[in-house]
């Protein structure tokens, strides 16, 4: 045998996905609309808390958009299209999250023009593992955590905590009545990304959906478009 | 879990610098794996098999380097290693940081190639 040789790569296994990401990115400051991304496990309101917040910017006269991405079903672009924005399902087929590829294709074939738009929003698949390796272009990454869900899930997937701008904490209306223990939510949020903001909302109710709205408009002022973290 | 479609693409990386190296089989790919990649370092090397086969990298082993957490500390001006990823503060000061300096890696490093020199033509 001859002696081993090494064959020098240094690559990023996801560099391909990364460099979309930031074309897209580039493509979004140019069209001057602000996409945010939103992360949490399977149930834990994404599609409430988008079809609330959808309702609420077209209120207040701004111009929202959403992307869904879904395992199998369009039963959440349906939901979402009860708020007169315009929606659009991604069936991933069985992946277990979004990736860049898929929403270039995506608005590739929507023809919507973004220019026309101030927020485009993107609901992940609902799962806290594998979204976290996945830039999707987007300004703010919201990862939500349900009250009914266990206050130290940060604890047990704190690479997607970590890789957050913004929590918020869902289904606020049932705290008392689930014992949610808003302190130890905190904690373990603080621990995974120190000094992370946390608002509180109910899409049931419309508890806190005020302050998440004031948060958005924040972070939309702001040039080039980028999280207000701390 | 998205680790074969991560094996997926590392083989496609590898190969093509395989290819472009002119050589017939690989005997090793080491990677950087950072603890806040993602990835889990189990189910890599499970799906390695699978997405080896039939390519270049058909046997090979997946060698691993983990990399732990580097967390800078402004109070302290002192960047140090972390042995956990729950809890982000300066283990020297007890101050909580995000200026993470290391730890999401997920890199192909380099092949270990053991073939007879390549033939240029
Ligand atoms: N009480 C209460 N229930 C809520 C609230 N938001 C969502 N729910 C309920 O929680 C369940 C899941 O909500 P969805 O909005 O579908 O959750 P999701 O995160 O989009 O789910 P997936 O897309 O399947 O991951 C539904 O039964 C909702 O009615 C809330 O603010 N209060
Ligand atoms: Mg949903
Ligand atoms: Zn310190």
């Amino acid at each position: 045998m001859n002696n081993p040789r090494i064959l020098e790569i240094r690559r990023g296994v996801l560099e391909k996905n990364d460099l979309l990401a930031q074309n897209l990115r580039a493509h979004f400051n140019e069209a001057g609309v602000m996409v945010i991304n939103l992360v949490s496990s399977p149930g834990a309101g994404k599609t409430a808390f988008l079809e609330a917040t959808l309702r609420h910017l077209r209120e207040n006269g701004l111009r929202p958009a959403a992307l869904v991405g879904d395992l199998a079903t369009d039963n959440d672009a349906q939901r979402l299209a009860r708020s007169g924005a315009p929606v659009r399902q991604i069936v991933t087929g069985g992946n277990c999250h979004l990736e860049a590829d898929m929403i270039s294709t995506h608005l590739a074939d929507w023809q919507l023009d973004l220019t026309n738009l101030d927020y485009l929003f993107i609901e992940n698949v609902g799962n806290l593992v594998c979204p976290a390796s996945y830039d999707l272009g987007e300004h703010l990454r919201v990862v939500l955590l349900s009250v009914t869900e266990g206050e130290d899930k940060p604890l047990k997937y704190p690479t997607l905590f970590n890789s957050a701008d913004v929590t918020i904490i869902t289904k606020i209306d049932i705290a008392a009545a689930v014992e949610f223990d808003r302190a130890a939510a905190t904690a373990a949020i603080h621990a995974v990304r120190p000094g992370m903001i946390i608002l509180e909302t109910s899409a049931k109710t419309g508890e806190g959906m005020q302050n998440w709205l004031e948060y958005l408009n924040t972070c939309r002022q702001t040039y080039p478009l980028q999280p207000i973290t701390t | 879990m998205h680790e074969l479609s991560i094996a997926y693409h590392l083989v496609e990386i590898a190969a093509q610098a395989a290819q472009s190296a002119h050589v017939k089989q690989v005997d090793a790919l080491h990677l950087r794996l950072g603890a806040l990649s993602g990835v889990v370092k189990e189910a890599l090397l499970f799906s390695y098999e699978i997405a080896t086969a039939g390519t270049v990298l058909e046997g090979s082993r997946l060698v691993i380097e983990e990399i732990p957490v580097a967390l800078h500390c402004p109070a302290c001006a002192v960047t140090s290693v972390l042995d956990t990823i729950q809890v982000f503060r300066c283990p020297i000061c007890g101050q909580p940081s995000n200026d993470i300096r290391q730890g999401r890696e997920l890199e192909v490093v380099s092949l270990e190639i053991a073939d007879e020199q390549p033939t240029y033509s």
